[in-house]
């Protein structure tokens, strides 16, 4: 008995929306980053569940490729954090204005 | 049994997901996003793409998160409130959102039953590990070699932004 492919991209969708929540509603910006990893491990997902469906290895290097962008940008963000939490001494999304209008 | 497999799977990864959001402490954050980590490696082996789950586990749990542990621990947080002054703003951008999602999911598509015929390279008859490897290294040569770019650009990004000093005091 094999699962069908929509109930994959349902739970991507279901995980996906939950980061999106993640990120709009909370106020620590480490939590918005890890609900960032939450929406790239949704899309990878569904990226494998098509790849086994349509038997097409393309998908799976694609997972690769956004690994790889998750890396950077995890290693990226948390300088970031570390330099305005050494600026501000807060990471409390509220308190960085300076851009906003 | 495959189908238990994969709504324990489903269960488990939506149910992690939905405490690394709510969670109050980021280390419980992390911690729960670690459990979801393994169960979408778990998920990968279900679809035959153990590869990959492997490098999930390896890359995902093994260095994300504990960068993401190091930098939590490292700033010592106070708790602090949980959720935005404008959520009730956030809160209308999801309901459209899911509103969204839902008219997509009722409106079927036509084209769900057709499949491509001829598959550009076909899975079957070659190990995952070496199918991902052979199409890789050929096919993705570029984009493979754009990556490690990427890699190193974020590597030096990331030392120059954690530095102590940014006035070039230190640079000399």
């Amino acid at each position: 008995m094999t699962i069908p492919l929509s109930y994959y991209v349902t739970l991507s969708a279901v995980v996906f929306f939950t980061g999106l929540v993640g990120v709009l509603i909370r106020r620590n910006i480490i939590i918005i980053l890890l609900s960032v990893e939450l929406m790239l491990n949704a899309t990878n997902i569904n990226f494998v569940a098509f790849s086994q469906s349509l038997h097409n290895v393309a998908g799976q290097v694609f997972v690769f490729f956004a690994l790889t962008v998750a890396a950077a940008e995890v290693a990226v963000g948390l300088a970031i954090i570390i330099a305005l939490h050494r600026a501000r001494n807060t990471i409390n999304v509220d308190e960085f204005h300076l851009l906003k209008w | 049994m495959e189908q238990l497999f994969f709504f324990y799977f489903a269960l488990v990864i939506a149910g992690a997901s939905v405490l690394v959001v709510a969670l109050r402490n980021p280390i419980y954050s992390a911690l729960s996003l670690l459990i979801m980590f393994f169960h979408v490696a778990g998920l990968y082996v279900t679809l035959h793409a153990e590869f990959l789950a492997a490098v999930q586990v390896i890359v995902y749990a093994g260095a994300i998160l504990v960068l993401y542990l190091f930098v939590v621990m490292l700033l010592n947080l106070k708790h602090d409130e949980r959720y935005h002054r404008q959520w009730p703003v956030a809160a209308a951008v999801g309901a459209i959102l899911a509103l969204e999602a839902a008219v997509l999911t009722a409106v079927k598509g036509g084209a769900s039953g057709a499949r491509p015929a001829a598959p550009e390279t076909a899975v079957e008859g070659l190990g995952n590990t070496e199918a991902l490897g052979d199409v890789l290294y050929s096919t993705y040569l570029f984009p493979f070699e754009v990556a490690s770019l990427i890699l190193l650009v974020a590597m030096i990004g990331a030392i120059i932004l954690a530095k102590k000093d940014l006035s070039g005091e230190s640079l000399q």
